[in-house]
Order: C-alpha cells, then sequence, then structure tokens
C-alpha cells in the first residue's frame, strides 16, 4: 500500500498498541467493541453472544423439564410452557448454535488460511451486531399482552395465524437473524476464495474451512427462503394473502415445504462445521493426518448437496403423494453413506495414532460416539413406514438432540478448549475440563437416551402434560436435564479464567500434534496476524 | 488505485466504524415501530417507522460515502476489488433464492394445491367432502371465491410494454458500460441516464397496473391465491427495481462527479449485475405469472 | 483414567437410585406391535434397521474403543503415518450402500401398503377442532364429538390438586370413543376445521395429519379387539396435550349393537359440553333424529356446506389483523343456507333444543354453566378472570360479555386470535346458553337472555 488516504490516519497506530482495554476508559472501550472490525473481536463477541443466548435457553428447558419431571401442570400454563418451547428452539439454533459457529470461523478461518481478516470487515461488524437486537425483539415478545410466538419453531399456519402481538416481531426478528446469517456468510465464502495464503490451494485448506465454505454457501442458499416463507406468514396474517389458506387456493402444507426447503439445509449449517472441527482435533490428538481428507471434503459436499433434495421427510404425515414419499425416503437414506464415510474416516485416524485424551479430545470422541448414535436414528426416521409411527414423537426429539447437543455443541465447547490457549495465551484448567466432559457425558445421556424409550412407547412431543405411563423416564431425563445445566458452570468458570490470564502460560504450538497456520504465530495471537501472507511449510497443511 | 498486486500489498482492514452499529439501530427502530404499526397502535408507530427508515437510508448512504471515499483514496487493490465481485455474485444468489420462495409457492399452489382442490389424485375427497362443486382453474382465488370475481391483468398489454423497457434498459446499461471501458463519458453517461429512465417509465407503468387491477379488474392482494401471488412476486420485483433504479441513479451522479476510470468502476458493475438480475427476474415474471 | 470410571459409576449409581424410586414403574423400551397387520410389519421394519444400527454401531464403537485403548500415546505405541486408502474409501461407501438398498426393498413395500386406502369396508370422517375430534360415520348417519374427559381435565388444570395417577386413563380417555369392528377395513378421511392436528393410535398404525381445507385418508384393520388409546400428534395450540383419541375395536355385532343404540339420532353432540347424558334429553334427541333420519343421506353434504362457508370466515379472521374488531359484525351478515344446513348437519341438537319453544334462563344457565367449565374456564379461569398476562382476557367485566349480545355470539361462533371457532362444534343451544351463562355470572349482571335461535340468525 503505497498511499494512506486520510481517513486512514489511526489505521498504523492500531497495529502498534494493541486494541483499547478498559483501562482506557469506558466510552473508548465501548467505542472499540461496538465499531470493531477485527475478526478476533468479533469472534470472541459472536462468542460471548452466542453463550448467552445458549444460557438463556438452557433456562427455558429447564422450564420444560421441570413441567415434564411429572405428569399433571405443575409450574407453568400450557400457552406459556407453548412459548417456551418455541423460543428454547430458536434461541438455540439461530442465538446459540449459528453464531458459535460463525464466531469459531471469525476467530480461525483468517488465521488458517493464512490473511489478515475477514474480507469485509465492516459486513462482519454489522452481522454480529444485529444479533443482539433481534434477540431482543424476539425475547421481547414475552413481555407483551398476549405473550410469545407458541406455535414451535416450524411456526406452522394455521396455528402460526394464533399468534398475538408476537407475530410480527418474530418475523421481524428473523429477518434480522437472516440479514445477519446471510451477510456473515457471504463474508465468509469470500474470505475464504479470494483471501487465502498464496501457497495454500483449496485442497490442502484444513477441513474446518472446508466445511465452512459448504456450510456458508448453504447459509446463502436458504436463509433468503426462510426470509420468504415467515414473510408470506406476515402478509397472510395482515394484508389479506392466501398463501396457506385453503379457501383461497393455497395451502398450509405450502409453508412446510419451503420451510424445510430451508429447515433441512439449516440442520447441516449447524453440524457440518461441527464435523470440520472434529476432523481438526482428532488428528491432532491422534498425532497422525486426517484419513481421506479429500473424501471428508466430497462427503461434506455430497451431504450439502444431498440436503437440498430431503426436506419432505420432516413431513411425511402430511398426506404427500407415494411417489413423493418414496423419493424422500430414498434420498434421506442416502445421506447415510457420505456420513458414514465421515464416521468412518475418523475411525481410521485414530487407528494406529498415538493418542492422548486432553479435554479437546474427550469432547471429539464424544462428538463421534454420541452423533452417531443420533444419525442411528435419524436413519431410522428416513424409513417412512416407521417414520408414521416416531414422526413427532419423543424419539424425534432424542434425535434431534443427539445431533444438536453431543454433536453441534459438544463440537463447539471442544473447539473452544482446542483452541482457548491460542486466544488467551493461557491453559484452561486441564482437571476441570476432564470433569466437565465426563459429567456433561453422563448426564446428556441420562437427559436424552430415556427421550428415545418415550417416542418409541407413544409420547408425542411439545405436551406440558402426559398420561402417566409415560413418568418414570421423564423424570429420569428431567434429572439429566438438572445435572447437565449445571455442570456448564464449571465450563463458564475455566473460560473466564482463561479470558483473566489465569493459568499456565500457553506455547505457540500448544498441542503437541497440532498442525496449521494457527499454530505458527505466537500464542496469544497477535491482534493482527498474516497481515502479509505467509510463506507456508507443507507439513501445516492438509 | 494500486493498479499492480506488489507482493507487499496489505488487504485494506479499515479501521473501527460505527455506521454497521448506527445501521442496526436504525434497522431495529424501524422493523420494531412497524411490528407495533401492524399490530394496530397508529399514533406514534407509524411515524417511528418511517423515522427509522430515513435513518436506514442515511446510515447505508454514510457507510457507502466510506467505502467510496476509501476507493478514490486509492487504499482499494486488485484482492479488494475481487472481494467486493465476490460479495456481489454471492448476494445477487441469495436473492435469486429469496424470489425463488415465492416462484415455489406460485408452481406448487398451481401445479399441485389447485389440482388436489379439484379432487384430482390422492385428494379425491378433499373436493367431494369441502369444496363440493369447485372446478378451479388458474387464475383462481380458491374454491371460498376469496376476495371476489377478478380478471387478471392483459400479458399483451402494459406487461409486454414493460418487458420490452426493460429489455431496453439492460441493453442501455451494457451500452453505458462499453462507454466507461472506451473511456467515453457521453456515451456511459447518457446510457446511464436512459436506463434510470427506462427505469422509472418501468416503475410508472408498474404502478398504473396496479391501480388499474384494483379499480377496474376486482384484483386485489387479497384475491385469494393468484392475487397473493400476483402481488407479491411482482410486488417485490418492483421494490428491486426500485432499489436498482435509485442505484443506478447514484452511480450516474457518480459518474458525473467523474468516479469511475476505464479499469476501475466495479460501483457501476454490481450495480448492472443487479440491473440484469432484476431483468431476468422478470422475464421469469412474465412467463409464468402473466402469459402462462 | 481411574477417576473417569469412578465418576462414571457414580453417574450409573445415580441413575439405577432413580430407577427405584417410582412405585409406578412401567419402563417400556420398545416400540409395539400394534394390532393390525401393517403395525406388524412397521414393527420389523423398526426392528430390522435398529439391528443394523446396532450391529454397525458395534463395529465402529468396537474398532474405537480397541484404538483408544491400545493406540494411545501412554502406552508408548508409535503414530503411523497412512492417510489415505482409496480401496477402504470405496469399501465403506459402497457396503453401506448396499445395506440400504437392503433395507429400501421392505420398506417400500410396506409404504406402499400403507398408503392404498382404496376398498375400504367403511369410512369415517375425523375432523380435528382446537381440541376435540368428531367423527362422523359416512355410511351409518352416526355423527359425534369425541373430547377428553372431565376427570382427566379437572385433574390436569394448573394447581387442580388432583394426582393424576389417581384418574384412569389420564388425559388418554375420552367421553365418546370411536367405535369400530374388528377384522374391517376402515378408512379415516381427516380434515380439521382449525389448524393442523395430527390423528395418531400407536396400535392401529402410524399417524397422519388433519389439514384443514384438505382430507388425508389412512386406515387400519385392527385384528384383535379392545381399546386402544392414543392422542393429538401435531402442535395444535394450548390444550394440544389435551386432544386423546380412543378407539374400541368391537366384534361385528358389538358394533352393530352400537350403531343401533347410536340409531342415527346424533346425540352425543349435545353431551360434547353437557357431559353426562341425561336421560330426557336423549329421548328428547332421539324424536328429532328419527324425523331426521330420512334425510340421512343428506347429512354430509350439508356437512360439505357448513364445511365450505367456514372457510372464508377463517381466512377472513387470519388475515384481517388489525380490523379483527370489526369481525363480529361481518358474520352476522352470513349466508342464510348455512344455519339450515348445519341444523341437518350437526346441529341437530341445537335444532332439538332451539325449536320455536324458548329456553328458560334457569336450563341456560346451568347448561352454560357446564360448558363453561368444559371449554372457556381453561383460559378464562373459573371466575371468569382470565389470564390477562397471557393474552386471555377477563370476561368479568369484560367489553365483549358486557357489550353488544351480536358481538358476543359471533365471537363465540367465529372466535378470535387463540380463542377457536365453536360454530363447528357447538350447537345453538349450547352458545346460547354459555354466552347466557358468561353475561349474567362473575359479577356481569347484563341480565341477557339469548335464545338458541338468536345464535341460528347469527350462524
Amino acid at each position: 500500500m503505497s498511499t494512506v488516504n486520510p481517513t486512514d490516519t489511526h489505521h498504523h497506530d492500531d497495529h502498534h498498541h494493541g486494541p483499547v482495554t478498559l483501562a482506557d476508559g469506558v466510552w473508548p472501550w465501548m467505542k472499540r467493541w461496538i465499531g470493531t472490525t477485527n475478526h478476533k473481536d468479533l469472534g470472541t463477541l459472536y462468542l460471548i453472544f452466542s453463550f448467552t443466548m445458549l444460557f438463556i435457553g438452557g433456562l427455558m428447558s429447564l422450564v420444560i423439564r421441570a413441567e415434564l419431571f411429572a405428569p399433571g401442570i405443575q409450574f407453568v400454563d400450557p400457552a406459556f410452557y407453548n412459548e417456551m418451547i418455541t423460543l428454547h428452539a430458536l434461541v438455540m439454533i439461530f442465538g446459540g448454535v449459528m453464531p458459535a459457529f460463525v464466531g469459531l470461523a471469525n476467530w480461525m478461518v483468517p488465521m488458517m488460511i493464512g490473511c489478515s481478516d475477514l474480507a469485509l470487515p465492516r459486513v462482519n461488524n454489522w452481522g454480529f451486531w444485529i444479533l443482539p437486537f433481534a434477540f431482543t425483539m424476539l425475547l421481547g415478545t414475552l413481555f407483551l399482552s398476549g405473550g410469545g410466538p407458541a406455535s414451535g419453531w416450524t411456526m406452522y399456519p394455521p396455528l402460526v395465524m394464533q399468534t398475538g402481538n408476537a407475530l410480527p416481531l418474530m418475523v421481524f426478528a428473523l429477518h434480522l437473524a437472516g440479514i445477519s446469517s446471510i451477510t456473515g456468510a457471504i463474508n465468509i465464502v469470500v474470505t475464504i476464495l479470494n483471501m487465502r495464503a498464496p501457497d495454500m490451494p483449496l485442497l490442502k485448506m484444513p477441513l474446518f474451512v472446508w466445511t465452512w465454505l459448504i456450510t456458508a454457501y448453504l447459509l446463502i442458499a436458504v436463509m433468503p427462503v426462510l426470509a420468504g416463507a415467515v414473510t408470506m406468514i406476515l402478509t397472510d396474517h395482515f394484508f389479506g394473502t392466501t398463501f396457506f389458506d385453503a379457501a383461497g387456493g393455497g395451502d398450509p402444507v405450502l409453508f412446510q415445504h419451503i420451510f424445510w426447503f430451508f429447515g433441512h439445509p439449516e440442520v447441516y449449517i449447524m453440524i457440518l462445521p461441527a464435523f470440520g472441527i472434529v476432523s481438526t482435533i482428532i488428528p491432532a490428538f491422534a498425532r497422525k493426518p486426517l484419513f481421506g481428507h479429500d473424501s471428508m471434503v466430497y462427503a461434506v459436499a455430497s451431504i450439502a448437496f444431498l440436503s437440498f433434495i430431503v426436506w419432505a421427510h420432516h413431513m411425511f404425515t402430511v398426506g404427500m403423494p407415494v411417489s413423493a414419499e418414496l423419493f424422500f425416503m430414498f434420498a434421506t437414506m442416502l445421506i447415510a453413506v457420505p456420513t458414514g464415510v465421515k464416521v468412518f474416516n475418523w475411525v481410521a485416524t485414530m487407528w494406529r495414532g498415538s493418542m492422548t485424551f486432553e479435554t479437546p479430545m474427550l469432547f471429539a470422541l464424544g462428538f463421534v460416539v454420541l452423533f452417531t448414535i443420533g444419525g442411528f436414528s435419524g436413519l431410522m426416521l428416513a424409513l417412512t413406514p416407521v417414520d408414521f409411527q416416531y414422526h413427532d414423537s419423543y424419539f424425534v426429539v432424542a434425535h434431534f438432540h443427539y445431533v444438536l447437543v453431543p454433536g453441534a455443541i459438544f463440537s463447539i465447547i471442544a473447539a473452544i478448549y482446542y483452541w482457548i490457549p491460542k486466544w488467551t495465551g493461557v491453559m484452561y484448567n486441564e482437571k476441570l475440563g476432564q470433569f466437565h466432559f465426563w459429567w456433561s457425558a453422563v448426564w446428556i445421556n441420562v437427559l436424552f437416551f430415556p427421550q428415545h424409550f418415550l417416542g418409541l412407547a407413544g409420547m408425542p412431543r411439545r405436551i406440558p402434560d402426559y398420561a402417566v405411563q409415560f413418568t418414570d423416564f421423564n423424570m429420569v431425563s428431567s434429572v439429566g436435564a438438572f445435572m447437565f445445566f449445571i455442570g456448564q458452570f464449571v465450563f463458564i468458570y475455566n473460560m473466564i479464567m482463561c479470558m483473566r490470564g489465569s493459568g499456565t502460560k500457553a506455547t505457540g504450538r500448544v498441542w503437541e500434534g497440532a498442525r496449521g497456520l494457527e499454530w505458527t504465530v505466537a500464542s496469544p495471537a497477535p491482534y493482527h496476524t498474516f497481515e502479509t501472507p505467509p510463506k507456508i511449510d507443507p507439513r501445516e497443511m492438509a | 488505485m494500486a493498479t499492480e498486486t506488489s507482493e507487499h500489498h496489505k488487504y485494506y482492514v479499515p479501521e473501527p466504524s460505527p455506521w454497521p452499529f448506527m445501521l442496526t439501530v436504525s434497522l431495529f427502530f424501524m422493523l420494531g415501530s412497524g411490528a407495533f404499526w401492524l399490530n394496530g397502535s397508529t399514533t406514534v408507530a407509524p411515524y417511528f417507522a418511517a423515522l427509522g427508515l430515513a435513518m436506514t437510508l442515511v446510515m447505508v448512504f454514510i457507510w457507502f460515502r466510506d467505502v467510496v471515499n476509501e476507493n478514490l483514496g486509492g487504499v482499494y487493490g486488485h484482492q479488494e476489488d475481487m472481494t467486493y465481485r465476490w460479495a456481489m455474485g454471492w448476494f445477487i444468489f441469495s436473492e435469486v433464492m429469496f424470489f425463488g420462495a415465492f416462484f415455489g409457492a406460485l408452481f406448487y399452489t398451481r401445479m399441485i394445491a389447485l389440482p388436489w382442490l379439484n379432487g384430482e389424485g390422492e385428494k379425491f375427497f378433499t373436493n367431494l367432502y369441502l369444496w363440493p362443486e369447485f372446478e378451479g382453474a388458474w387464475p383462481s382465488n380458491g374454491p371460498g371465491n376469496v376476495g371476489g370475481d377478478f380478471e387478471t391483468v392483459n400479458a399483451w398489454h402494459l406487461p409486454l410494454l414493460n418487458t420490452v423497457l426493460l429489455l431496453t434498459s439492460s441493453v442501455t446499461v451494457t451500452w453505458a458500460h462499453w462507454g466507461l471501458k472506451e473511456d467515453s463519458r457521453w456515451k456511459l453517461c447518457t446510457g446511464l441516464a436512459a436506463t434510470v429512465l427506462l427505469g422509472a417509465v418501468f416503475l410508472y407503468y408498474q404502478g398504473l397496473e396496479y391501480v388499474e387491477a384494483y379499480q377496474h379488474l376486482g384484483l386485489t392482494l387479497g384475491s385469494g391465491i393468484y392475487g397473493s401471488t400476483f402481488f407479491l412476486l411482482t410486488g417485490f420485483h418492483g421494490m428491486h427495481v426500485t432499489l436498482g433504479t435509485l442505484m443506478l441513479f447514484i452511480i450516474l451522479l457518480r459518474c458525473l462527479k467523474g468516479h469511475f476510470s476505464s479499469h476501475d468502476h466495479f460501483g457501476f458493475e454490481a450495480v448492472a449485475w443487479y440491473w440484469h438480475f432484476v431483468d431476468v427476474v422478470w422475464l421469469g415474471l412474465f412467463i409464468f405469472v402473466y402469459i402462462l | 483414567m481411574k477417576k473417569i470410571s469412578m465418576l462414571s459409576r457414580w453417574g450409573l449409581g445415580a441413575l439405577g437410585a432413580l430407577a427405584m424410586a417410582p412405585a409406578h414403574a412401567e419402563w417400556t423400551l420398545n416400540m409395539g406391535r400394534g394390532v393390525t397387520d401393517l403395525t406388524d410389519d412397521v414393527f420389523g421394519l423398526h426392528m430390522l434397521i435398529f439391528w443394523i444400527c446396532v450391529v454397525i454401531g458395534i463395529g465402529v464403537f468396537g474398532a474405537m474403543l480397541y484404538s483408544v485403548i491400545m493406540h494411545r500415546k501412554a502406552r508408548g505405541f508409535e503414530a503411523a503415518h497412512f492417510h489415505e486408502s482409496t480401496v477402504v474409501e470405496i469399501a465403506w461407501t459402497v457396503v453401506p450402500f448396499i445395506i440400504l438398498i437392503a433395507v429400501a426393498i421392505p420398506a417400500a413395500g410396506t409404504l406402499l401398503q400403507i398408503e392404498d386406502s382404496s376398498d375400504p369396508d367403511m369410512t369415517i370422517r375425523v375432523t380435528g377442532y382446537q381440541w376435540l375430534w368428531e367423527y362422523d360415520y359416512v355410511d351409518e348417519d352416526v355423527s359425534f364429538f369425541s373430547r377428553i374427559d372431565r376427570e382427566s381435565d379437572r385433574a390436569r388444570q394448573l394447581g387442580s390438586g388432583i394426582d393424576p395417577a389417581s384418574v384412569e386413563h389420564y388425559l388418554r380417555n375420552v367421553d365418546n370413543p370411536m367405535v369400530v369392528p374388528v377384522d374391517t377395513r376402515v378408512r379415516l378421511l381427516l380434515t380439521s376445521g382449525d389448524v393442523i392436528h395430527s390423528w395418531w393410535v400407536p396400535e392401529l398404525g402410524g399417524k397422519k395429519d388433519a389439514i384443514p381445507g384438505y382430507i388425508n385418508d389412512m386406515w387400519f384393520k385392527a385384528n384383535e379387539t379392545g381399546t386402544y388409546r392414543g392422542q393429538c400428534a401435531e402442535l395444535c395450540g394450548r390444550g394440544h396435550a389435551f386432544m386423546p383419541i380412543v378407539v374400541k375395536v368391537v366384534s361385528q355385532s358389538e358394533y352393530d349393537d352400537w350403531v343401533a343404540e347410536q340409531g342415527g339420532d346424533a346425540e352425543s353432540e349435545g353431551e360434547l359440553a353437557t357431559g353426562q347424558p341425561s336421560s330426557g334429553e336423549v329421548s328428547a334427541d332421539e324424536a328429532t333424529s328419527s324425523e331426521e333420519s330420512p334425510t340421512a343421506g343428506n347429512a354430509t353434504e350439508g356437512r360439505t356446506e357448513d364445511g365450505r362457508e367456514d372457510q372464508p370466515e377463517e381466512a377472513e379472521e387470519s388475515i384481517v389483523g388489525s380490523g379483527e374488531e370489526d369481525e363480529g359484525s361481518e358474520p352476522a351478515t352470513g349466508d342464510e343456507p348455512s344455519s339450515e344446513d348445519t341444523g341437518s348437519g350437526d346441529g341437530s341438537s341445537g335444532a332439538s333444543g332451539g325449536g320455536s319453544s324458548e329456553v328458560s334462563e334457569d336450563e341456560l344457565m346451568s347448561e352454560g354453566e357446564t360448558v363453561y367449565a368444559n371449554l372457556c374456564a381453561a383460559c378464562h379461569q373459573p371466575d371468569g378472570s382470565g389470564m390477562p398476562s397471557a393474552g386471555f382476557p377477563a370476561l368479568k367485566d369484560g367489553a365483549i360479555t358486557t357489550g353488544p349480545v351480536e358481538a358476543h355470539v359471533a365471537q363465540v361462533l367465529n372466535g378470535k386470535g387463540a380463542m377457536p371457532p365453536y360454530r363447528g362444534s357447538l350447537s345453538d343451544r349450547e352458545i346460547a346458553a354459555v354466552v347466557t351463562y358468561e353475561r349474567n355470572s362473575f359479577g356481569n349482571s347484563t341480565g341477557d337472555v339469548i335464545q338458541p335461535s338468536q345464535v341460528a340468525e347469527q350462524r
């Protein structure tokens, strides 16, 4: 850069003095976080926001599990219960899991591909700051007369039309969250395609970057479709359109088709980055390169492709033509193939490695086992005739919580344990980490495994009260929920300690077997890394 | 503007900026007030919503001003240019998917739901028990005759004219692009001005068509599924044309100020891409909404 | 690692302790076999895919466990360096694919059978409402509503103080079960009067959604007599957990007796809200219905008409938004023919009670109280105080309950927002009763006595 324009005079100061801290005064500190264009700052903000949302969503799940501890209505009105299940899902999906992955991408993608920041730093800032406002809007509906949205996160009409004042706020909150996701995704795609260090060809990218590239593509493709679907709800409710009303020639099921055209890729949006994380962590602790790197990439790409043609398996019971049911059944079963390849590759990576079991590895292994269990139940659900029994029962609840909690969320936790020494320069407390893993791994199964039995015995989902024969497993499940939740404070404590810098200093490499560009810089990583593209040692590449 | 990508070119990372945050606040203000307006509070909410919209526009303007100044200040190199190209491309892809949702609704209701309501296929009983005597044919407002009888807009009158207008505008914008590449300011500015004018005329006729539909054809937003798909598809397209025209107008002003050169004019190209996209959507509309 | 095993043992111990706790333990682990040929097939498929998953799981997790134990650095194991093998990759792509095909073929066969609902021996139209079901035996001129039994309904209220375990078939019992003969191919035609519901009795097969404005069909042929219980499986609002389904499968002769008992009377509708049938009412209704039976053939048509009229109303309701307040006046201008049709269709009890003779205020008040307790109290509270924070307005001194009568009746007929329309599920007499009750209770004292004929006019 030969010339510096007038608006750019402070630019270099930042580089030399590092970011503003609270010691520099509250207002400058606030200005830093509000205006920041730094991918590390924004990654941190994303993660803090995400964990706040996971906490709020977790509290909602505790309301749900408390009410379900015993038959009868003990604590909340059924209407409020419905608000809880709706907001629990929306908060966890759009506020918890997705921003957590975007936060990880913010932190790690530029450092993994050797560039200075995301391609569009201001857009990145915008994408983040939309989220707190969107969720203020969404959660604020709880305080309106009429309460929050209570039609489930799937918002099926005509039920969603009975939403009170919350309806337009929910729709707009989703529009905002959609803008955030799309801008974030465009940013990440462009960064990966345009900003790689010259030495890094596409197929040599770390798998986390690869999975995020494909995830971002999915996001750009389907978030606008969700925006369209909720817009139709809005116009049906307020402006007299009849998209979802048979009298006017519409069809309530039309919404489900549009929604799940978004919703199924959305499912993969929440799991593909997890695949990337696990594919990064297992080789590091097995001290052995990832088995079948390229086939992993192809598997992820096939999963992404298939995700567009399987949406109707979420709605086998709506009365589709049998030909459609057959097609969606076969297509859905096909997903098991690339997913299986991934699991087999992970096991092959461990095979004859030299493994150690630090906390990130434990969570990654927990992911492989428990996600696979969720995958198995997914395969079972794919069979249409059997799905007629499973559908909308607790079996489904167990299935998607297995892939989302010990799946997606375990991978997020693993990623944070894995990279936080790089972020803060301080090792987390390994003993607490080990405790956190075993505590979580035990209680998550106590929480969700009995729900398989409940579903098979005939308990529908989304009910605040149930027949007495379901009591016992519900009690077990509720106990698991509370215990699992309590254990997460250990994690929060551990992370706060790292952020405050108390603990043993981390080396640049941190983990003996870790490979990748991010480990070639100091710990903590400097505020600006790779302002000029690094020369890459081939051993650091996939 | 750095013309060569030297080994030592550092990717431009802008300094902290308050505008994205302020844009978010404006959007929040606009949509929040809008929601209360929809919920029936009409005392202050409409004004707040309008204020939010104005604030949003101002923030977008300021943000883009910063970008333009940076570009004029020469901090953008080849890599930054590629960033904007990729980003614009992906943004347009997301817009395509947005329209896809509404086209999907059109195809579904027309090809699947309407035959079902007629009792075709496995939904025989739907017609027999729920909607006897209903023999719907597209255009349909459903068995409830929602919104009352209506006529459709004749594709070969205003819509055909509008098709010609938009197709011509795509030609003029390309012509202006040639002018830009040849450093012909005259060609650039007249081409752009013609495009803006064609866009505006298109919008005028589209408005005329809506008035016609409401006043004489009985076709409204509430005319069942036909009205729903017709107005939402053409309406969202119209909004995009409005936005495109506005952007073209700003680009025209920038051209007049001499912001672009024959080798550095992605701002122009981005809007031209957008304009072509809007044009293609219109062709889809013309075929699937008006003709068929 | 010792620590680890201790921890997990502790976790298991806690689980075990919990297992001991409840005395009435019913630890059903697996899906039931059901009582139809197809549920048996489905069960077989379920077990097939389950065991495939178990075998693959043992293979994968076994290999993983072996690796975790043997290939650890703590044992001094040196890492190998292999990282790809095309042969292996192809093998574990192709083998699962073949396994999947082996599962897909029988699954497709079963699916085709499930979806083939042709040639039924009998057909029942099932309509879901918030939050009850209506069963209409197409060939028998039998039609009735089926809603959660009173006892469960009382026990399920927030802070009811009733132990659900003390209620027989808590939440799985109804006032009027659906009755079908054994070994008979029963086809269900499912639709809904408001939002999407889903009809599910696990023993009789999978579920199918009831979608407003469309009819889905499903069928079953029960091989064993018995009482089978299920419930709505699609979130349908506040009372979603409280719309059970009970199907009694009986012998053909018992079924015939049951039909004769029903006698095309359809009096059960009257019981929807009044709860226990009183003998006097039944005989009165029987008299009416015997007169009507010649028109039985038209009954379905009448209903059809009614359904058709319903829809535009609903459309209006869902779209009017801020204008919802005006709604009251619109349906009042509604079509006259529909009220006639309703009379022959599902409103026979209304016709019986709502003839030319006036109903006394006392009768209306007592019937209204029952309807209120059954349907309204859940949201508006037994004392009419409502739950304003949850959006359910108080009826005590309410704008509607003390305002114009027409608007009040219209609101009950058409619903508003979270309140379901009751035009399909309540007779004129019941609506008259509940409106009268609401206008003269909880401290409201308008003194209005609404006659069924007034409601009929407004339909």
